[in-house]
């Protein structure tokens, strides 16, 4: 039964099991009329389960789902539009070539046979008027910025009659501007009575717009508290938890010699908006230096430009003292990097090719791995056995494909392909990403002892409990910055938090709240 | 979720008002012996097809069937044709295949064969007075190159821009067909020939020499060289490596330090130059002389037969004896009054259907009688489970 008549939405005890993840474990979460509420946590805290669940993409293995009092099943995003639930996904779901005004009837059953588009654009225009959200019904959607197909997004949940609307991270693609004009937006609809869900990992948005705030963290609820009863810095530590003592063992490398050192570099992402925001770092022989941050703060754009993958566009990164700035990605193999990426099985390897062939990746130029024009298959087929054994890695056989590889296996190898080459530097990104205790504490211990013989290593990851047990230093990143570097003794979890979610220091915790 | 589904839900009511679904799913893996039966039942439907087609028109399938076999692998002369008409098929396959390996759509075999049968042309109209062991050579290095550079054309603004290979390797293959057609009714026409557009007949020492005095000459050998040689640079080599590293994943190649638009342009060259060389056979083996028409769409025809042999090279060497084999039967049956696209349209709908069942059997076909509600929530574990795989 539900237990607030104001409330248009209570989802109780709700569960849900991915294989190998238990996502979401018996979440209660309820928003009322009128109100904006922030799901706030880190990657892969639940977040876009539950809400993916309210909006009928997955089912709930268990709990109930409560709108305007009645007890529902939502059986698809079509249920749930006609519940009055509407979601705004992070990648937009618009036809490129398509009318704002055709996007937004797409995929309607009324009006069922004559479309009158005239009437649409009045009515889309209309409605974007009265929401302040500025729109050409009749513009090409790939003649709009992303800020402007979002608002393609928001009145075509609006159109269809949504009451909740349910926002995942609608800033991260925003410009600060953007931004503000979506906050005002917002208001404007809580004003009409409209409920909006508002995901997140960034606190000062949290602290701007939102009237509640559920954490989710390891895809429990960690507190669902009102705005106004709350610091930002609380906020923070709830989002991540609590402290853990570190088990690296104590070694002095904040005096031994820098191997990689990045001044200042910019760089673009993907959809051309600065990925890298004058990045400065520095990582010294024998030491691990964690990158703390919620993905898609710059970390694989960091990552890319060290590889040489991604142009770095100002700035200089050298290695060593040698400048490797833009040089080729073969260049800079050459010269003693070594790369785990992200996308283990989609860049990291050839999945359909042989484990053989897959742990000669980098090394089959050179002169152990090749005789003259030809591969010595011999020998390769030596280091590939040698590799299997040393890194216990499961496999039906060197010559199966790779893809036949569990997750954890996969990772062993790649991680034993790349330091077997001895590197001088290893990048390391989100390595033990969906993996079993047992592998991803065998990958740990694979790259503690390389920072122990000397190799300077650069993780990354989003599981604040690994970045802090292994790493000598963490620098915490940010929209693409660095929000500051922290030692051993100087960290905790409280300013980590803060910085991840874009808090600079006390000050601007106060001016927030 | 961004990935749309490839499930396909049929929902439908029984007399009874009980649900069932017909859900359509992939196969995780296909066992081995699939690829065995996969072009065993293609083949049959294949023929099949064409057999509910003759039947139609009113010819006895059987009997034209048995005509097609007996006249091409049953008489010496059939399998002597076969072969002849084989050579170049097989060239210009291993030629595509090598770039299909990377992913890189050259249909521009055609307009790369006229390139080639023109240049071969040249140096044999040109250079008249060389001997035989330096006039052939020649021909294969110019044809080569003229093939190289046709399907370099066609691929830089890919390296470079981007551009789409298939619309500019397509349209260059008309520019080759005009230039040779230029030639023979301009420059090149033979004085003698009755304003035929013919070129003169290259000098014997032009001719590729043939085996006994079969018309099989040494084009074949050119053909099963360059299967073997292009499956031992796959296989072995580190090019080869890169190149199936980089058609299995471009990722990963890049993140290995591989140059991408450096191995489209010489994998491309490479492919190219090989279906020159099929070309120059085609005028130095055959016609002796250079003519308007130098291919019957052999290009087009090696891309079904890459494409019908995974491009594995041994399996190249098969399907081309067979599609030779069936242009030769459709010659022959025309003598009993049947069109000779007989065999044009079995070499089609064999692609088809080879296409066909193994886009089919990748997935099977499940009911599920059940209330929906479980069957939505395993869907939504398929399709991570998916998204994992």
């Amino acid at each position: 039964m539900p237990q607030n008549e104001n409330n248009i939405i209570e989802m109780h005890g709700i569960t849900k099991r991915f294989p190998g993840v238990l996502a979401n474990e018996n979440i209660n979460f309820s928003v009322s009329c009128g109100e904006i509420h922030a799901l706030l946590g880190e990657n892969g805290a639940g977040k876009s389960t539950l809400m993916n669940i309210l909006s009928g993409l997955y089912k709930p293995d268990e709990g109930d789902i409560f709108v305007k009092g009645k007890r529902i099943q939502i059986g698809s995003p079509r249920h749930a539009i006609e519940a009055g639930i509407g979601m705004v996904h992070q990648h937009f779901r618009l036809v490129e070539n398509f009318s704002v005004a055709e996007n937004i009837t797409l995929g309607m059953s009324t009006p069922r046979f004559r479309l009158d588009m005239t009437a649409i654009e009045d009515e889309v225009a209309t409605l974007s008027k009265k929401y302040g959200l500025q729109l050409d019904p009749r513009a090409e959607i790939w003649q709009l910025s992303v800020g402007e197909q979002q608002r393609v997004e928001i009145v075509k949940m609006l159109y269809r009659g949504a009451d909740v609307l349910i926002l995942d991270e609608p800033t991260a693609v925003l410009t600060p501007q953007e931004a503000r004009e979506l906050f005002a937006t917002l208001d404007r609809m809580k004003a009409t009575g409209r409920s909006i869900i508002f995901i997140t990992h960034k606190l000062d948005e949290v602290m701007h717009v939102a009237d509640r705030v559920t954490v989710l963290r390891g895809g429990r609820v960690a507190a669902t508290v009102n705005k106004k009863d709350v610091t930002s810095r609380q906020l923070a530590s709830l989002m991540v938890g609590k402290e853990h003592s570190a088990t690296l063992p104590e070694k002095d490398s904040l005096h031994s010699e820098p191997v990689l050192t990045l001044s200042g570099v910019t760089a673009y992402g993907d959809r051309g908006t600065i990925a890298l925001d004058g990045v400065s770092l520095q990582v010294r022989a024998g030491e691990i230096l964690g990158i703390a941050g919620v993905a898609g703060n710059g970390q694989r754009e960091l990552t890319e430009v060290i590889t040489g993958l991604r142009r770095t566009h100002s700035g200089t990164i050298s290695l060593h003292g040698q400048n490797i700035t833009n040089k080729t990605p073969l260049e800079i193999i050459d010269s003693g990097v070594s790369y785990v990426p992200e996308d283990r099985y989609g860049t990291g390897m050839a999945p359909n090719l042989s484990i053989v062939d897959n742990i000669i990746l980098k090394s089959y130029r050179s002169p152990v791995m090749s005789k003259g024009p030809f591969i010595d298959y011999d020998a390769a087929k030596r280091h590939a056995k040698e590799l299997v054994e040393r890194f216990q890695v499961k496999t039906a056989g060197i010559h199966s494909a790779a893809r036949l590889l569990s997750g954890g296996n996969a990772q062993k190898l790649l991680l034993g392909r790349e330091i077997s080459s001895d590197p001088k530097l290893l990048v390391a990104a989100y390595p033990t990403r969906g993996l079993d205790i047992g592998a991803a504490e065998a990958i740990r211990s694979i790259l503690v002892n390389q920072r122990n013989q000397g190799v300077a290593i650069l993780l990354i990851s989003e599981d604040l409990d690994e970045l802090i047990r292994l790493s000598d230093r963490i620098a915490i990143m940010f929209a693409g910055k660095i929000m500051g570097t922290l030692n051993r003794d100087e960290w905790n979890i409280e300013h980590i938090g803060l910085l991840m979610a874009g808090v600079l220091d006390v000050q601007d915790e106060e001016a927030l709240t | 979720m961004t990935h749309e589904t490839t499930v396909t839900d049929g929902r439908a009511q029984t007399t009874q008002g009980r649900k069932f679904k017909i859900r359509v799913e992939r196969r995780l893996d296909t066992p081995a012996w699939w690829n065995i039966l996969v072009p065993v039942v293609s083949i049959a439907l294949a023929l099949l097809f064409g057999a509910i087609f003759l039947k139609m028109t009113g010819y006895s399938p059987i009997k034209v069937y048995a005509i097609m076999f007996k006249d091409t692998f049953g008489t010496k002369y059939g399998i002597t044709e076969t072969l002849v008409k084989a050579s170049p098929l097989l060239l210009s396959a291993v030629g595509v295949s090598i770039a299909f390996r990377m992913q890189l759509w050259n249909i521009g075999a055609e307009g790369q064969i006229y390139v080639g049968a023109l240049a071969a042309s040249w140096v044999a109209l040109t250079f008249t007075g060389l001997p035989a062991y330096i006039m052939i050579p020649a021909m294969v290095l110019a044809a080569a190159l003229a093939g190289g550079l046709w399907a370099f054309l066609g691929s830089a603004p890919r390296a470079i821009w981007g551009v789409n290979e298939i619309i500019t390797t397509l349209m260059l293959n008309y520019i080759a067909i005009f230039c040779v057609e230029y030639f023979v009714y301009g420059p090149w026409r033979d004085p003698l020939s009755f304003l035929f557009p013919l070129s003169p007949m290259f000098p014997k020492s032009a001719w590729l020499p043939c085996f006994g005095n079969t018309r099989i000459h040494l084009g074949l050998v050119f053909g099963v060289v360059s299967a073997l040689a292009v499956g031992l640079l796959l296989s072995r080599t580190k090019w080869g490596y890169e190149i199936r590293v980089i058609g299995e994943n471009p990722d990963a190649a890049r993140y290995s330090g591989m140059s991408i638009s450096r191995n489209i342009i010489l994998v491309m060259i490479l492919s190219g130059a090989i279906s020159g060389i099929a070309g120059m056979c085609e005028v130095s083996g055959i016609i002796h002389r250079l003519q308007a028409q130098v291919s019957a769409g052999y290009g087009y025809t090696a891309i079904i037969i890459a494409w019908l042999a995974k491009l594995h090279p041994i399996g190249i060497i098969i399907v081309s004896l067979l599609f030779g084999g069936l242009l030769v039967a459709g010659y022959s049956v025309q003598i009993y009054g049947i069109p000779a696209d007989i065999a044009t349209m079995l070499q089609g709908s064999l692609l088809f259907f080879v296409l066909g069942v193994e886009a089919l059997a990748r997935y099977r076909i499940r009911i599920i009688r059940s209330s929906p509600k479980p069957v939505q929530a395993q869907q939504a574990a398929d399709d991570v489970a998916r998204e994992i795989t």
